[in-house]
């Protein structure tokens, strides 16, 4: 495609904006950025409002606005499970969240790890749900990447080899030089400003593209009938739709697991910050329900058969689509704004997954294994330097191994991080469970999940036969069931066995 | 954890109403359709739209009336 100039100096213009507030944030409530709580938390300082951005802009990401409505184009009303993953994770956020940051900020936790090392006395199972979050979040990172290059390629740049991959390069290294320097005060500033432009882009689209088109009720005609509702699935299967809701569920279990989450939560000011956004958070959800529809009005504007997409749906099937969608509806000014958004939609979390796998590199391994008697100084320039190697693994992953390998890994990724659910949320009411038999729980399902997933090619579903029914399942609930069980028949015998148990630091007014 | 739950702003009951939006998602089937259609936009679609809202909703009523001194 030729390049875009207009959109291409509205986009550049916007960039230059949040890479200054990505520095100047350095000063925004002040502290010491010499401890890893300042640098990786922001001291947690920050209100209802702030929260409400900075998780908005970590957890609806910029792969998530590019991925939902491409599986929309792609494949229907499937894509569409992002909706009711998206209900069911606040009240499960509100029920539990708030006890976990109230024990947290009693005993100084700044990763979840740090809460089941105190919780349990185990540094074994803490290692474990570090680990865990480490592995889940890399490839999460390098897919915020093909958010910045399917703009960059929609606006016409190109270049042959590792000239083509520049823009992206660029944008990365400031990306890492803002995250060193002002650390999590950086993305909670740059959010607000990418939440401004998302919703500005998203409300124009879903308004004015409807008008264009006709109307609503023109947009969804034009959908093929097998995209419109759901499959219902196999003819032996026990529940219709299990597919559905098991992917929803197991999405919304899994996505507060994740450090990335964990470390928003962990830096609001209060209890109440962690409540109120429960209720506030949905707006995210009612936005990215909108986004998931411009996967539709970009079939119903047939950007699959315009001739000048063809290049371009060729280096990026289906999500080409959303970019495409705009080009084709909107001025070139408001085109650099919306590919802008998403680009910057792919900075703030990118940011904030590598200061969370930071926290947890620096303070459950490092700090635990390798260096017990390092300075609070020595610890968060540690943090700073790991966050930086994580984005540069994260860039030479997009730049140099097919995409299909992260998408993989980020699927597998999903499956993993629930496995610390039983440690990590069961903890926060009952330690009724061995610590022994959660690590082998653990253990059991990641080796389950990663074995299913293999074995089918990496797709995220798994038959269960019952009783001469299949009940089709995601496999990251399949295998959190075998986790529990595991740890449930364990518990027992070993405390039958008279296996020693850790001390357990925290005490139940912590919970608040 | 002092006293019992009514003391401290409310009764635990209250958290029942996180219940509904679980039950309302989990049961595909009965929203699985395109009609009734509205303002064009299939069943399927404004359902699950609409209780994105009521779960917003429900969730700040038990925030309200579960809501404690300590912010």
């Amino acid at each position: 495609m030729p390049i875009d100039w207009t959109a291409l100096v509205v986009f550049v213009l916007l960039f230059v904006l949040v890479t200054v507030l990505g520095f100047v944030a350095v000063h925004w409530r002040r502290g010491d950025l010499d401890l890893l709580h300042e640098w990786g938390l922001a001291g947690g300082r920050f209100g209802t409002v702030v929260t409400w951005f900075l998780l908005g802009g970590d957890l609806y990401t910029a792969y998530t606005f590019v991925a939902v409505p491409a599986l929309m184009f792609g494949a229907g009303a499937i894509g569409f499970f992002a909706v009711p993953y998206t209900i069911m994770i606040y009240p499960f956020v509100f029920m539990v969240f708030p006890r976990l940051w109230s024990v947290a900020r009693q005993n100084g936790y700044i990763t979840a790890s740090d809460f089941v090392r105190g919780r349990y006395g185990s540094r074994w199972l803490a290692l474990a749900v570090a680990i865990t979050g480490i592995l889940a979040t890399m490839p999460y990172i390098a897919l915020q990447l093909v958010g910045i290059q399917v703009v960059i390629a929609a606006l016409g740049i190109e270049g042959a080899g590792w000239l083509g991959d520049l823009p992206l390069i660029i944008a990365f290294v400031i990306l890492a030089a803002f995250t060193y320097t002002s650390g999590l005060r950086a993305p909670a500033a740059i959010a607000i400003v990418k939440d401004t432009l998302i919703w500005i882009a998203v409300i124009a689209a879903v308004v004015a593209i409807p008008i264009q088109l006709g109307g609503y009720g023109k947009i969804f005609a034009a959908i093929p009938q097998a995209k419109l509702l759901l499959a219902p699935g196999p003819a032996n299967a026990l529940l219709p739709y299990s597919a559905y809701f098991t992917l929803a569920l197991g999405s919304a279990l899994a996505l507060f697991l994740y450090p990335h989450a964990m470390t928003g939560v962990l830096s609001a000011s209060s209890r109440g910050a962690i409540s109120r956004n429960a209720a506030l958070l949905p707006a995210y959800s009612f936005l990215l329900a909108l986004i998931a529809l411009l996967g539709f009005m970009a079939l119903a504007v047939g950007v699959d058969k315009a001739p000048q997409f063809a290049d371009f749906a060729k280096a990026y099937p289906r999500n080409f689509a959303v970019p495409a969608l705009f080009i084709s509806v909107f001025p070139s000014w408001f085109v650099g704004v919306a590919f802008a958004a998403i680009a910057i939609g792919a900075l703030v979390p990118a940011a904030i997954m590598s200061i969370a796998a930071a926290n947890l590199w620096t303070r459950n391994i490092y700090r635990e294994f390798i260096n017990p008697t390092c300075t609070p100084a020595e610890e968060a320039k540690m943090a700073k330097v790991v966050s930086l190697v994580v984005k540069f693994g994260a860039l030479v992953f997009i730049v140099a191994i097919p995409l299909q390998y992260a998408i993989n890994l980020q699927l597998l990724g999903g499956m993993w991080i629930i496995q610390t659910l039983p440690a990590v949320i069961i903890g926060l009411y009952t330690r009724w469970f061995h610590e022994r038999a959660l690590l082998l729980g653990w253990l059991v399902g990641i080796a389950a999940a990663t074995g299913l997933a293999a074995m089918q090619g990496f797709t995220p579903m798994t038959a269960v036969p019952i009783a001469g029914y299949v009940l089709p399942s995601y496999t990251a609930l399949v295998t959190l069931v075998l986790n529990f069980a595991v740890a449930i028949v364990l518990t027992p015998i070993f405390n039958a066995a008279g296996a020693a148990r850790g001390l357990d630091e925290t005490s139940l007014e912590h919970y608040g | 954890m002092k006293g019992n739950g009514a003391s401290q702003g409310g009764s635990r009951l209250w958290y029942l109403l996180l219940l509904p939006p679980y039950l309302a998602v989990l049961w595909v089937s009965s929203y699985n359709k395109a009609e009734p259609e509205w303002a064009g936009i299939p069943f399927f679609y404004w359902y699950q739209l609409l209780w994105i809202l009521i779960g917003s909703v429900l969730t700040a009523i038990v925030y309200f009336a579960t809501k404690r001194h300590d912010g």
